[in-house]
């Protein structure tokens, strides 16, 4: 049986079905992270001022990370034309760069978040500021159970430069100045002192709860997208051969999916990384 | 077949929007290196750029400069449903759940 509209616009709609499906899909979506962005808004702004952290992600690797994804989108629209051009070798071509990018974020995104992992926060007992850096020997998700566990009487932490509540400007004022030390020195903490001790996962705090939804769900859609690129490129890509215009709406429809996971990087971003 | 000339034209335009998102991202990160007098300018700014981006891969990549009125109709009540969304944000201004941020709390 033959599936109606797969190439041909219908004349209500003007447009081939898997186009108007996946729009319908997108929709969904906006409202999906558009509930998640409006979360963050009422978390941001209900925050004590001064609280909410800066600094605490790294800029470069976001920011490159960000072109990956951006070189990704306009490969995915490239690809597209090379299919309307009838070039099945520049399509592949150019798709795979695709998918080097989507693994590249993904990896990226891996190395980013198990860096996380490794970050601490101790807060003491007696009420002093607390202070946040590596901590020697450290695995990934420490707290102070762990230390329990592992009957640690003492921990020797590599302090970092600024402490999260510091604003950025004054962060690279107070580096310009240079009277704080680039590697402060490490300080030597009595388990008995910490009152609590975090690494920066969700549990952390409020900042990282959001960020780690927001990122995560973000990583899920680009690896769902990867695998649907990498199947149209792969074993999918024999419909070429039999219906080759049914191929590229194909294409067409998984590269609006890439567009609008690239999209919501973009606001992403900025709002995580940089404000 | 399409033709090849509209083709690489409409080539030359994805290249050209890819550059223009590599050049906006490149500000966005400047801007934060240059600390704006304000927070608000900051946040302004940032929005701004990315609504600019946003627009070109929705305009260009997507092809929604130019797309049929369906689409249209169906981007339509969404932004009518994340508008209202955003408003109900606005609306609970005055109710906002107060120290969300538990950083430096201990439960």
């Amino acid at each position: 049986m033959d599936i109606p509209y797969t190439v041909a616009p219908r004349q209500d709609t003007g447009l081939y079905n898997a186009k108007v499906g996946i729009w319908l899909f997108l929709a969904s979506e906006v409202m999906l992270f558009g509930a998640l962005f409006s979360s963050y808004i009422l978390l941001r702004v209900g925050a004590e001022p001064g609280m909410w952290p800066h600094g605490l992600l790294n800029i470069p690797i976001g920011t490159f990370n960000t072109a990956v994804l951006i070189t990704s989108s306009v490969t995915v629209v490239l690809s597209w034309a090379a299919l309307k051009t009838h070039n099945f070798g520049r399509f592949r071509a150019i798709q795979s760069i695709t998918l080097l990018c989507a693994l590249g974020f993904l990896g990226i995104k891996t190395y980013e978040y198990n860096e996380k992992f490794t970050h601490y926060e101790v807060w003491f007992a007696d009420g002093r500021p607390s202070v946040t850096g590596h901590i020697d020997g450290a695995g990934r998700f420490w707290t102070l159970n762990t230390l329990a566990d592992k009957k640690i009487e003492s921990i020797t932490m590599h302090p970092d430069r600024f402490h999260y509540r510091i604003p950025s400007g004054e962060q690279a004022k107070l580096a310009k100045s240079g009277t704080v030390p680039e590697h402060p020195e490490p300080i030597k903490i009595a388990t008995s002192e910490i009152k609590r001790l975090s690494a920066f996962v969700p549990a952390h705090s409020t900042y990282f709860a959001v960020y780690f939804t927001l990122t995560f769900l973000h990583a899920l859609h680009v690896f769902g997208g990867a695998l649907v690129i990498g199947y149209l490129w792969g074993p999918g890509a024999s419909m070429w051969k039999t219906d080759p215009d049914r191929f590229t709406n194909r294409i067409e429809v998984s590269g609006l999916f890439w567009h609008f996971v690239d999209l919501v990087w973009i606001f992403l971003f900025p709002v995580l990384y940089l404000l | 077949m399409a033709d090849s000339h509209d083709i690489s034209k409409t080539v030359r335009k994805y290249i050209i929007v890819f550059v223009a998102l590599l050049v906006g991202t490149a500000i966005t990160v400047g801007m934060y290196y240059v600390h704006l007098p304000s927070v608000a300018m900051t946040v302004m700014v940032a929005v701004f750029i990315a609504s600019v981006k946003a627009f070109l891969v929705a305009g260009y990549f997507m092809h929604l400069i130019d797309e049929r009125k369906m689409i249209y109709g169906i981007l339509g009540s969404t932004a009518f449903f994340f508008v209202g969304l955003m408003f109900l944000t606005i609306w609970a201004m005055h109710d906002f759940p107060a120290h969300t941020f538990l950083g430096s709390h201990v439960p």
